[in-house]
């Protein structure tokens, strides 16, 4: 694929038209989503080489760009909590979950008492459940995990940062557990317990293929239209951090980023900006949740691993807090190295040199080793925010230039006193 | 405007009164029963020594410490135990004697973060990008870059606060809480580490501020000929109580203050040796 290049910013200004280097990456962006799209379209209508065809079905095929695109949709929730507002949530898996399960609760066969289809699932075998239209799930998905996020967020918020962590790590902990022993509450089962509920319906929409194009349930090799999909969801992800970042709860969030106290003198309330970062962040997390589950057409309790949460954290922190565009290369390239990179590098590895190796089983000590190299020489990340890039490289100057300023001339108030006051008018010499 | 709100000596109202303060630590008593009144449009000073419990007394007005007992009325309401949010929202700003800005955000946004309480733009009317909230955020930089010429710094509006020379930061620190539009100014320490000269420039502002601004400043300040000059009354504290009120000729001469800067005569140490 050779459609990874960004326009250039610091190329030569020969009259050509030249763009503010802000708009390089989300350019970059939007070119590669277009060219995915071209390029699988082509793909899948037959017109590529067989040779083409096999590479990018090895080293990137669809569904694991799909997959990616849930990563992403859920990194930018964590970037909301984490990269704008600066609290440490080692729990967003907890959302991920309850978007999921919204989805398994509406639109599937699981309450299998109800017969509520709205503009859901149009096939005809289906006799209970309750099947509702994706998107309105999706919007479901969303207000639950926004409700949870602020009755998680209420009591918690309240703490400092290490605090803070402990707790929506428990959090993160118990939600699932909740859905993993739900099969029973008081008699009900609200979650199928281990089992998880499956299938989930498909997605209506355009199913593109060979035959043509035509509306209806996407089956589950629909990669391309469940791309676009989520790609609509992703930009509406990213649309809503971008905008909330230029405006007045932007800026709240910051400044309670920067310095807690100094926010809350100025008029910030800090538990109503803590929460709003939170609520939207869940929000985020929810729409990735549904996404996921349509995705894999289920919701299994075990997936729902501490691990979501620090690989989220990860994505995060590698690709540049604060940073939509960082976080968005973060958790592309981390979600693909997860799901095909370390897999098929490692076949590659295996068959070049006779071994034997089960990589995908080490990807947690290459993350870690990655995560520490990445601390050691490039801490804000691949794409950081400016303003974060200056903070550390750069010394703040007040504390340089306290290092050489001589000192004001101490007490001065001492000359007034013993003087009584004569001096007081003319102001002291040093 | 009931009488607990007038100035007993000039007769008009007070920006702020506070009652019997008192703030505790643990076994310690910072603020003993301090009662205080800033008239509205006046200009007043704390002084004290180390320790005195001048930002303390400070803190508890903002509402960053809890006061032990007492209230604190702003124009005639209530804030005692309010959030400090809410406390800046109805009108009492305050700088900090080591500032502390938002090193990473431009001084415009450091202006913009006080104005919160005073815009309206939630969440769904900020991602709609709607007329009313962008409105709003045009006249938010307008006024901001406003108060940043106001001050003196309308040039680095664009630069992070943690790149400003420690004087625009200073400045920046006031107006930064101006733009909450606040009735009462606290401003602590803002002449630590100015040169004489530019401690007199600081009398002049401070003037001016008030002047232009309509509002009252209680200033905690060391450097005496800044006191002497700016106030209009000083109110003295040593170790958590109030020793001495009065005008700048009132207190040069009180004894008391004498003795809590520079301690009892009688005592071995003579004043002069502490230069």
């Amino acid at each position: 694929m050779s459609f990874a290049e960004p326009v250039p910013t610091e190329g030569k200004p020969r009259g050509r038209l030249r763009l503010p280097g802000r708009f390089t990456w989300p350019l970059f962006f939007l070119v590669l989503a277009i060219a995915i799209f071209i390029f699988y379209y082509l793909l899948t209508m037959g017109y590529l080489d067989p040779s083409v065809r096999s590479f990018a079905l090895k080293w990137f095929p669809l569904v694991s760009i799909n997959e990616a695109l849930v990563w992403v949709m859920a990194a930018l929730g964590l970037n909301i909590v984490v990269g704008y507002a600066g609290l440490l949530d080692l729990g967003f898996v907890a959302f991920w979950a309850i978007g999921g399960y919204v989805a398994g609760w509406i639109m599937s066969g699981f309450f299998d008492k109800a017969n509520v289809n709205i503009l859901g699932n149009p096939a005809r075998f289906i006799t209970g459940g309750i099947h509702v239209n994706f998107w309105i799930v999706v919007i479901a998905g969303a207000a639950l995990c926004a409700f949870f996020g602020v009755l998680i967020g209420a009591p918690t918020l309240r703490l400092r940062s290490d605090y803070l962590a402990l707790v929506t790590l428990g959090f993160g902990e118990i939600i699932p557990q909740v859905f993993h022993n739900g099969d029973n509450v008081y008699g009900v089962n609200i979650s199928n317990g281990t089992k998880g509920i499956s299938p989930i319906d498909p997605v209506q929409g355009l199913s593109i293929s060979p035959q043509g194009i035509k509306f209806g349930s996407l089956g589950p090799f629909d990669h391309l239209s469940r791309y676009l999909i989520f790609l609509v969801l992703t930009l509406l992800i990213l649309f809503m951090s971008l905008r909330l970042r230029e405006g007045r709860l932007g800026r709240a969030w910051l400044a309670i980023r920067e310095d807690e106290l100094a926010a809350s003198a100025m008029g910030v309330p800090l538990m109503r900006t803590k929460l709003a970062a939170y609520g939207i962040g869940a929000v985020a997390g929810g729409v990735a949740g549904v996404a996921f589950a349509s995705h894999v057409s289920g919701v299994l309790p075990d997936r729902f691993q501490f691990a979501i949460s620090i690989t989220l954290l990860a994505m995060v922190v590698l690709g540049g807090m604060g940073n939509v565009w960082g976080v968005m290369l973060g958790a592309l390239l981390l979600a693909w190295f997860n799901s095909t990179g370390l897999p098929e590098l490692g076949t590659t590895f295996n068959s070049t040199f006779g071994t034997h190796i089960n990589f995908p089983s080490y990807s947690f000590l290459i993350f870690g080793g990655a995560l520490v190299l990445m601390m050691l020489f490039r801490r804000e990340g691949f794409l950081p925010e400016s303003r974060t890039r200056l903070v550390l490289r750069e010394p703040e100057r007040t504390d340089v230039e306290a290092l050489g300023s001589d000192m004001e001339e101490q007490a001065p108030e001492l000359d007034v006193m013993t003087t009584g006051g004569k001096s007081g008018d003319e102001g002291v010499r040093p | 405007m009931t009488a607990s709100t007038m100035d007993v000596d000039t007769g008009t109202p007070l920006a702020l009164r506070a009652d019997e303060i008192t703030v505790r630590f643990g076994g310690l008593v910072a603020v003993d029963k301090v009662s205080f009144t800033i008239p509205g449009g006046g200009i007043v000073s704390l002084i004290g020594p180390n320790g005195a419990g001048k930002t303390t007394f400070f803190n508890a007005l903002t509402g960053l410490y809890k006061v032990a007992s007492g209230r604190v009325l702003l124009g005639g309401r209530n804030v005692t135990g309010l959030n400090p949010s809410k406390i800046a929202s109805l009108g009492i700003a305050r700088t900090f004697q080591n500032i502390r800005l938002f090193g990473l955000m431009t001084a415009e946004e450091n202006v913009k973060v006080a104005m919160h309480s005073h815009l309206r733009s939630g969440i769904f009317r900020t991602v709609l990008r709607t007329p009313g909230q962008r409105h709003e955020e045009r006249t938010a930089h307008e006024e901001a870059l406003e108060l940043l010429q106001f001050v003196g710094i309308g040039k680095v509006a664009g630069e992070y606060a943690r790149n400003l020379s420690y004087g625009d930061q200073r400045r920046l620190e006031v107006a930064r809480a101006l733009a909450l539009k606040p009735s009462v100014l606290l401003l602590d320490e803002p002449t630590a580490g100015m040169n004489p000269r530019e401690s007199a420039a600081f009398v002049e502002f401070v003037h001016r501020v008030r002047d232009e601004k309509q509002v009252s400043v209680l200033l905690i300040e060391h450097d005496m000929s800044v006191v002497m000059r700016v106030s209009e009354r000083i109110t003295v504290l040593d170790r958590g109580t109030k020793i001495a009120e009065g005008s700048a000729d009132d207190i040069k001469n009180d004894p008391r203050v004498i003795e809590a800067y520079l301690g009892k005569p009688q005592e071995e140490e003579d004043p002069d040796d502490d230069r």
